[in-house]
């Protein structure tokens, strides 16, 4: 298992965001994580990836305890996330952020940058030829020297996933990855995220288009006020009476 | 363009002693390229990792009574004065980054107006160390001593002056080495989006505290210079004119840029000297008060990035130097 | 013990001062989200206000108090309609960077008008000291007190009690809602920084006849007013009030204990230590943080 959480739970004041949740992700894998609005799933990211401290449970990354590591040393584990809101590096133009996803795979320091010049510029070209590989991939080789906030909001959101790449994840986590996207654009991140879980890259996303999720998740985990209330593959979950229930009963429905 | 304004810039500073007659001028100078190295301390923390220091004049005042007290109670060379005007302030900028850890923007502010405050106070009242409001003077000159030859010492304004233009060039090459490198873009990455930088993998608390360390001991090389050039130092090095001083030159110059600070350095010091005959130092400091929130209305991204989109670049580039 | 007593005492009439500038910066600072380093400035225009009503225009002691509320919170609410009206909305590093610009030409605009030359304040109140059994305590600083805890439970009463206090707490919970409600946003924010503007007045006021007056007094000022909004919580009210009293008092036992020359170095140590062991203030609820 490549991902355990076991027992998650997240209380603030009287409220509970996360209440004894407990799940495994296989290695290989597209893990989808659905439920209504306000159910807890970017609670139980943050919490994943160091953003957030549960009151209890733990999280396990091939077997070693993570929980409350602070975030960039599970991103040095490889667990990489995006966020829901769209997070860029607005003032850098697509290569420079893409650069910067690329940091875990530099080696230069302060000594370094100071006094081996040589080893600085190696380094910079070989980053450079990985960045123009990370942004061929999502799609974004056209705008390479663009403002990252010039683009437009579809664009954006693929900036973000190529700089996620770049930090050469073996467990992704996506929140979100298509809201706010046109067909044609979730259908494009559909694809990628396909292309991604093939190269063995292990996927858990978040997200709230239902046929987006049920086309390319192995595995469905279903979350209603802090709780999980449904784990299996796709189609048994669509048809799960209490997932129905959650979804009718919130007035949620399928973003198209 | 920019290549030949750089060309150019060089090219009259390195020759000014040559048609700089007044020597009081050759001082103004001096200390404009003082307040450079300070402006391009200030601003890796300011324009880069994008934290504002207001106690910044605590590490240029450290670096100075470290070096005065060295070679004036320590009886030791100045060079090794100098070298610890680089050490102790760095130590100092270590404990302030260890200590500020997840504190951002203004509660950083705080934590480094409250060092220098202390700072501050140590100076004044650790008579037996610093000899409190009376100072240390008698700190002797910077010498070349080459084995063989007698100690050549560096008092004339020429000679200093060289001095300082070479220290503002090994800052500025510093820096232009740090910014172009992934630790730069680490320390960009932490003013953008410090969230989104953890997120692959970035410390923030590493690189805050190694810009702090980097920031504090130029700073303090800063004041090293200053304690060998005007030979006396006292409590005064902690106004916190000069810390308002450096946050002008930084800003207005521009921040985030490299060209910025200098150009800002160098406005800001030879300015106030000009007006100098027409008015007083508090009319200079109500003057950059002002000018500082005209700067940040109009002028936000400073002097030097305005300049620039005068003359926009053949593609689009958002890199700094 | 004695002794304890009284420089329990003397903290505890300075510190009500200090409470009082405590919280005036954090409705600025908690409510409105503006790092108001000109706050002590304020503080300096309250006390050269009072100071030159006395000394130059001979008004009535307890006069000058009221007037130089008015100068301060006039001054605030220039200072809110010109500069940080048109910069709201940017990002609050901005804003701090224009506060800092403000302090510096308000307290060089001091210095150009008075002179750097320390003044005192002439009180009606007599200079020898009341005694109470084991302390003593001067007029004057009772007086200080007495008008301090008077404005802080004005300023309590205001808030609480009136219309206009209810729409400043709604403002700065939800401010779509209040808009929505018929609040003045624009009102609301100019009033709020006018009325922590006045509120560090009435505290420079207050203080210059006890200290001296000198253009950079409003320096250490703004750090203890800063110390105290820390300690108490952003946006906290109870917590400045009792922040101020807890610095009062730590001031005194430092300088009574310590040394009086690093008396200072009380607020200064104060903020860092309740930077790095509880950021959200010593009064403050257990909050999520991070």
């Amino acid at each position: 298992m490549i991902l355990e959480a076991r027992d998650l739970t997240v209380r603030f004041g009287g409220v509970a965001a996360l209440a004894g949740v407990s799940f495994q992700v296989a290695p290989g894998t597209v893990t989808s994580l659905i439920g209504p609005n306000g159910a807890g799933k970017t609670t139980a990211f943050n919490v994943i990836t160091g953003f957030q401290r549960p009151t209890q449970g733990t999280v396990r990354h091939d077997g070693q305890v993570i929980t409350g590591w602070r975030p960039h040393r599970i991103a040095a584990r490889g667990l990489v996330r995006t966020f829901q809101k769209t997070s860029v590096f607005a003032g850098l133009t697509v290569r420079e952020n893409v650069l910067t996803g690329l940091h875990l795979q530099g080696r230069v320091g302060v000594a370094a940058a100071l006094l081996a010049r040589a080893r600085v510029r190696a380094e910079e070209r070989r980053l450079a030829e990985e960045a123009d590989r990370v942004i061929e991939f999502v799609g974004l080789g056209g705008r390479r020297d663009e403002l990252a906030g010039g683009l437009s909001y579809g664009e954006q959101r693929l900036l973000e996933l190529a700089v996620a790449l770049a930090a050469r994840p073996r467990l992704l986590l996506l929140d979100e990855p298509a809201s706010g996207m046109t067909a044609s654009e979730k259908a494009t991140v559909a694809g990628l995220i396909a292309r991604i879980r093939d190269g063995g890259v292990t996927v858990f996303l978040v997200e709230h288009d239902m046929r987006l999720v049920m086309g390319i998740s192995d595995r469905v985990l279903v979350l209603n006020y802090g709780r999980l209330i449904a784990d299996g593959d796709p189609a048994t979950v669509q048809r799960d009476p209490e997932v129905v229930r959650a979804y009718l009963g919130s007035g949620a429905h399928a973003h198209a | 363009m920019r290549r030949l304004a750089f060309v150019i810039g060089l090219a009259v500073a390195v020759t000014a002693p040559l048609w700089v007659w007044n020597p009081y001028h050759l001082h103004t100078l001096i200390m404009a390229g003082i307040f450079a190295v300070l402006a391009l301390s200030l601003n890796l923390l300011l324009g880069y990792t994008g934290q504002l220091s207001l106690g910044h004049a605590a590490f240029f005042g450290i670096g100075a009574y470290a070096t005065a007290l060295l070679s004036v109670k320590g009886g030791c060379s100045p060079w090794i004065g100098l070298l610890a005007a680089i050490v102790l302030p760095g130590v100092a900028g270590w404990v302030i980054g260890r200590l500020a850890l997840k504190l951002r923007g203004a509660y950083f502010v705080l934590l480094t107006i409250s060092f220098a405050g202390c700072v501050s106070l140590v100076s004044v009242n650790w008579m037996d160390l610093t000899n409190g409001p009376l100072g240390l003077p008698g700190v002797p000159a910077l010498e070349i001593a080459l084995p063989g030859l007698p100690a050549l010492p560096l008092r004339s304004k020429t000679a200093f002056y060289y001095v300082v233009l070479l220290a503002v060039m090994l800052a500025y090459l510093l820096c232009l080495a740090l910014i172009r490198s992934r630790v730069g873009r680490a320390l960009v990455a932490l003013r953008e989006n410090e969230t989104l930088a953890a997120s692959v993998g970035i410390d923030g608390t590493h690189y805050l505290v190694l810009a702090a360390v980097i920031s504090a001991a130029m700073a303090g090389f800063g004041g090293g210079l200053y304690a060998h050039y005007t030979r006396f130092v006292s409590p005064e090095v902690f106004l916190f004119t000069y810390t308002v001083t450096m946050v002008i030159m930084v800003v207005a110059g521009g921040k985030g840029t490299l060209a910025g600070p200098v150009v800002g350095a160098v406005l800001f010091t030879v300015l106030p000297e000009a007006l100098r005959a027409a008015t007083s130092w508090q009319w200079q400091m109500l003057l950059y008060g002002i000018l500082l929130v005209a700067v940040l209305f109009f002028l936000p991204e400073g002097i030097v990035p305005a300049l620039r989109r005068l003359r926009p670049e053949p593609h689009r580039r958002a890199s700094p130097a | 013990m004695d002794q304890l007593l009284q420089h329990l005492l003397n903290g505890l009439l300075l510190g009500a001062t200090y409470s009082l500038l405590g919280i005036g910066l954090t409705l600025v600072f908690g409510l409105m989200n503006v790092v108001n380093f000109a706050h002590g400035e304020f503080y300096t225009l309250g006390a050269y206000a009072a100071f030159a009503a006395l000394a130059l225009a001979s008004v009535h002691f307890f006069l000058a108090i009221p007037l130089a509320i008015v100068a301060g919170a006039g001054a605030g609410a220039i200072c809110e309609r010109l500069l940080l009206r048109p910069l709201r909305g940017q990002s609050i590093d901005t804003v701090m960077l224009v506060m800092i610009g403000v302090w510096i030409a308000m307290q060089n605009a001091e210095l150009l008008g008075w002179g750097g030359v320390a003044r005192s304040v002439p009180t009606p109140f007599p200079t020898q000291p009341l005694v109470l059994g084991p302390v003593s305590v001067a007029p004057l600083r009772v007086f200080v007190f007495v008008v301090s805890a008077g404005l802080i439970l004005g300023a309590h009463l205001l808030l609480a009690r009136t219309k206009l206090g209810r729409a400043m707490r709604a403002t700065f919970q939800d401010r779509e809602t209040a808009a929505l409600m018929g609040v003045s946003i624009e009102r609301i924010h100019t009033i709020t920084f006018a009325f922590g503007a006045g509120l560090a007045a009435a505290a420079g006021a207050l203080l210059g006849p006890v200290f001296l007056l000198y253009p950079s007094m409003g320096d250490l000022a703004s750090l203890k007013a800063f110390s105290v909004v820390i300690l108490g919580g952003l946006g906290n009210f109870a917590g400045a009030a009792l922040g101020g009293l807890v610095l009062g008092v730590a001031e005194e036992l430092g300088a009574g204990y310590v040394s009086s020359g690093y008396r200072d170095a009380v607020g200064f140590l104060m903020i860092v230590a309740v930077l790095l062991l509880r950021p959200s203030g010593i009064f403050a609820r257990a909050e999520r943080v991070g």
